[in-house]
């Protein structure tokens, strides 16, 4: 078990989760990745990670309605669990916290260059 | 094109339903199915495809795949011994209908594994020759004219010669030239040897194990002989033999060359001594001017056998064979002589050609006993599918719990199938009692048999009944497994005890009558088969068989014979002829009238002049033969069809004309009533009776004898001070007919047999049937019963459903068993019986009664059992 790590790829996947609620499965989500980010990903890949995602129940996931759009078949919607809120906010902490940490003079030496 | 029309690759959709889990396959079917829509809008249908066929093989990854079903297979393994141990509770607490069950699948299964050892035998025949499967023999079919070809297992010398010096791709070849009997002088004393001429190809071509000598060279030169280990034994007892000469009593000398081990049982030919087919080529070639043995008509007696080269196939030899009998038909404008192959496995299974070796059973007779019993088996199937499907009623709360647990239907249905497996283990290793009870009885019912088969248990056999058992085991338990496998757990135990549940299965009834019909099929067929086994013995030949005893010749000399019995006072009559008639061989010859290129087939029986009034023929014009036969053949007594056949006229009119018997002048001199000489069921055709003393096989005795067996005793001491080395034999004529129609009787011992074996295994399932029907509606009997019924229209009451089953049976099985038998069987008969209501509905009546008592003493319990103890407890 990785804890609550997040990989890179997999962080993303969850703030997107988080971006098109309710409404994020499969598809939306590669899309939303591809038109924010410009990454173009594999649905495999998406898949794969909401899979991860998944299992260390940082998100679940419910069938929604059946529509004629994806050859009859239901659309898997995706949430971010509580744990998944409190994952990100701890991700987003540690993330401040280095970002506090680093010296002015840092960011003024690399704007003179 | 419209974009509905358009579909994902049906394989990468197969193959994604295929390796992906069921939990997550929507979901993935739908994604894929949603971008390869937005692909078709953005990059056209072709990529499209290849992009969601690649997503599919993408996606194949450890989380998307389905788990490998060990866990299921476990659980199954696992559960093995609660399925054991609940089936054998099953059995053991319904001992009547596990008794049924076993009992009967173990009668029937004795008699499958009877068949099953004589066909696994049959077919092991040969197999010893190393390269069997190139092993061939030369077979013939010889056709006079346009009349129907005949098939002989014998060819000509001249096409093994023929063979040998021009036909590619063969390995060995051998010929074997006529059978022969040689007497061997050792001492003061003779003994008998037969065998055959065989070429020095033999030990090439066939895997005899060859203990002393060269196979090489053991039968290469003229006057060698190989013997085998146990004509050796007899000959010598123990001294070796190798290199000794053997004298004949006709003054011939046969070097011992080789020790062949006595044939295994398993070859199709046997033989005691085989001499080198030099000696005979080198004895025919004494006489130049006698050609006969040679001729390419002359395919009587001798056979070929070859084996291919691992490249040749044996249709490239018979389009040879083919092309070698199309320049020899050329010589002959009547007789056309085709010459083919046949491999050695075939042999034992094809019993039409004449002229055979050995032994060969015929395929037909295997399909038929194979058959037989399948039906047999299948009764006693029935019986347990039957039985099963009535008592799983009373399993259905089983099955209901045990789906509430967490049994799939794989695991109710495998559940049943070991029970049903359990039962035909049990029913086997009875069974396999019985049929050591049985084989000895089965050999004993033919000669053939007893020669063909040993019928030894062997482990592979064991191994094949095992096998056996378990497949009956499953098609007897597949039904009734997968009806309680798909039970509903719900309804299972809510509604257990209803009938309803089960009131759909007509199936049941059906397998009733058919068991019925099959059993009353054998019934008819056993008494038609046993009324014209009767009607063949009683059958007026046209001639008087009574005390008649038929000696054979075996080489010696008729005249001394002759004087040898006539001293004997109780011999009132004393006839010489060729052959014993009416017990199915026959001799044939060419016979023409005036017309020369019209002929037919004469057959004949060469007799003396006390033949006709010993055997009491009737002389409708003429005399009889005078005085001793003539050197040169030429009167001829025929019979009323061979009149006919070429309008001679009234007997009276034919006297004094003459015909043609193989190219011979003869004079009609008497005409006798058309009588049997063939079989029964052959129509009467041209016959002679010739006046021709070269061909006095048989001596026909007419016996007047009040202490038989000393007369008898007389008789073969006359015999033995004639010859001393042939043991004497003789048999009654009576007794030669009844041997010659055993066909008949052994068709009536089996089918009785079997027609026994399926009446009761029906009638068992008729009594586990009327068992369990009687339990089940006890409660309602008991009310019918207080409330006024009767106990006699109770039975009724009960016992009609199953009656209509009979009846119905019945009128399934009369008219199918009359059409067969008038129309499959006994139509080739030329004398047949006329199939009555006596046999049809003796059958009928007999199972009547066997159904009426079985069904009746069950019902009668039950209507007789006091209502106020069976409604008493609720």
């Amino acid at each position: 078990m990785k804890g609550t790590n997040l990989g890179e790829f997999q962080e993303l996947v969850l703030l997107t989760i988080g971006v098109l609620y309710p409404e994020a499965y499969g598809v939306g989500i590669k899309e939303e990745i591809l038109s924010k980010t410009g990454r173009k990903v594999t649905l495999s890949t998406v898949h794969a990670a909401l899979n991860r995602l998944e299992k260390k129940n940082l998100i679940t996931s419910d069938f929604g309605e059946a529509t004629k759009m994806r050859g009859g078949k239901r659309k898997r919607y995706f949430t971010i669990t509580a744990f998944g809120i409190k994952t990100l906010n701890e991700t987003r902490a540690q993330r401040d916290l280095l970002w506090n940490a680093i010296p002015e003079q840092v960011f003024q030496v690399n704007w003179q260059l | 094109m419209s974009k509905k029309s358009i579909h994902p690759p049906r394989w990468a959709e197969r193959l994604l339903e295929w390796y992906c889990r069921p939990e997550l396959l929507e979901d993935l079917q739908g994604d894929l199915y949603e971008y390869f829509d937005r692909n078709i809008e953005n990059k056209g249908e072709k990529r499209a495809r290849l992009n969601y066929a690649i997503d599919v093989i993408k996606f194949f990854k450890p989380y998307t795949v389905k788990k490998l079903e060990i866990l299921d297979q476990l659980t199954q393994f696992i559960m093995f011994k609660n399925y054991f141990k609940t089936s054998v509770r099953s059995i053991a607490r319904n001992k009547l209908f596990s008794a049924i069950n076993v009992i009967g699948l173990s009668i029937s299964m004795s008699v499958c594994l009877l068949v099953i050892s004589i066909i696994s035998e049959t077919l092991s025949y040969d197999k010893f020759h190393s390269g069997y499967d190139r092993i061939h023999r030369v077979i013939t079919e010889y056709q006079f004219l346009r009349e129907d070809p005949s098939h002989f297992a014998s060819t000509s010398l001249l096409a093994g010669q023929r063979i040998q010096e021009e036909v590619p791709g063969i390995e060995a070849s051998v010929i074997f030239a006529s059978n022969y009997g040689k007497d061997i002088q050792i001492g003061d004393k003779v003994y008998p040897v037969s065998g055959r001429y065989a070429s020095e190809g033999f030990f090439d071509v066939f895997s005899f194990n060859l203990l002393q000598g060269n196979p090489e060279t053991a039968l290469k030169e003229p006057n060698s002989i190989v013997i085998t280990d146990e004509t050796a034994k007899r000959l010598f007892a123990e001294s070796n033999p190798m290199g000794k000469t053997l004298l004949t009593k006709s003054g011939d000398q046969y070097i011992v060359t080789g020790i062949v081990e006595k044939p295994p049982h398993q070859s199709h030919f046997t033989f005691q001594s085989l001499i080198s087919y030099a000696t005979y080529k080198a004895k025919q070639n004494e006489t130049p001017e006698e050609n006969y043995w040679i001729l390419w008509s002359n395919i009587w007696s001798n056979y070929v056998y070859v084996k291919l080269q691992e490249s040749t196939l044996p249709e490239q030899i018979d389009s040879r064979l083919q092309a070698i009998s199309d320049e020899e038909n050329e010589a002959s404008d009547r007789v056309k002589i085709t010459t083919s192959l046949q491999p050695l496995s075939n042999i034992m299974m094809r019993s039409d050609l004449s002229n055979n070796i050995g032994k060969s059973i015929g395929s037909e007779v295997l399909w038929v006993m194979a058959g037989l019993t399948f039906i047999v088996i299948l009764s006693a199937g029935f019986n347990y599918t039957n039985l099963s499907i009535a008592r799983s009623l009373r399993r259905a709360k089983e099955v209901g719990v045990r789906k509430v647990v967490g049994a799939t239907r794989s695991h109710i249905f495998s559940q049943f199938i070991v029970e049903a497996i359990i039962i035909s283990i049990s029913a086997l290793i009875l069974a396999f009692f019985l049929l050591q009870l049985i084989k000895p009885q089965f050999l004993s019912l033919l000669p053939e048999f007893a020669d063909s088969f040993l019928l030894k248990t062997e482990t592979s056999l064991v191994l094949y009944f095992i096998v056996f058992a378990i497949v009956i085991g499953v098609m007897a338990g597949a039904f009734p497994a997968i009806f309680l496998s798909k039970l509903n757990a719900a309804n299972a135990l809510k509604n257990a005890g209803s009938t309803r549940l089960f009131s759909k299965v007509n199936f049941r009834k059906v397998l009733l009558v058919i068991q019925f019909t099959l059993s009353l099929a054998f019934i008819i067929s056993a008494s038609i088969g046993y009324k014209q086994y009767k009607y063949a013995l009683a059958f007026d030949l046209g001639f008087k068989t009574e005390n008649v005893l038929n000696v054979r010749v075996q080489g010696n000399d008729v005249e001394m014979l002759e004087n040898a019995f006539s001293q004997i006072p109780e011999v009132t009559e004393i006839a010489k002829s060729t052959l014993v008639v009416s017990t199915g061989s026959t001799y044939g010859s060419n016979f023409k009238y005036e017309d020369p290129m019209d002929s037919t087939t004469l057959y004949y029986n060469g007799v003396d002049e006390n033949y006709i009034p010993l055997m009491k023929h009737e002389l409708l014009a003429g005399i009889n033969f005078e005085g001793e036969a003539p050197k040169e053949e030429n009167e001829i007594i025929l019979n009323e069809e061979a009149l006919r056949r070429f309008n001679i006229g009234t007997p009276q009119e034919a006297l004094d004309k003459y015909v043609e018997v193989n190219d011979d002048k003869m004079r009609i001199i008497g005409v006798v009533r058309d009588f049997h000489y063939g079989k029964i069921e052959d129509k009467v055709e041209a016959f002679g009776f010739r006046h021709y003393s070269a061909q006095y096989y048989i001596m026909n005795l007419k016996v007047r004898s009040t202490d038989l067996p000393s007369t008898m005793n007389k008789i073969e001491n006359a015999w033995n001070q004639v010859d001393d080395v042939h043991p004497f034999d003789a048999e009654f004529y009576d007794e030669r007919i009844e041997k010659a129609y055993s066909n008949f009787s052994v068709l009536f011992y089996i089918v009785g047999f079997l027609a026994f074996i399926t009446i009761s295994i029906a009638t068992m399932g008729l009594l586990g049937m009327s068992v369990y029907t009687a339990e089940t509606r006890l409660k309602e009997i008991s009310i019918r019963k207080v409330l006024g019924a009767t106990e006699g229209s109770l039975v009724k009451l009960l016992a009609r459903s199953f009656m209509w089953l009979l009846c119905i049976a019945a009128f399934i099985a009369i008219p199918l068993s009359y059409f067969v038998f008038d129309s499959i069987i006994l139509t080739d008969m030329a004398n047949r019986i006329s199939i009555g209501i006596v046999e049809l509905l003796s059958g009928v009546i007999l199972i009547f009664i066997i159904g009426f008592i079985t069904i009746g003493s069950q019902t009668w319990k039950a209507a007789k059992a006091n209502p106020a103890q069976t409604l008493r407890s609720e």
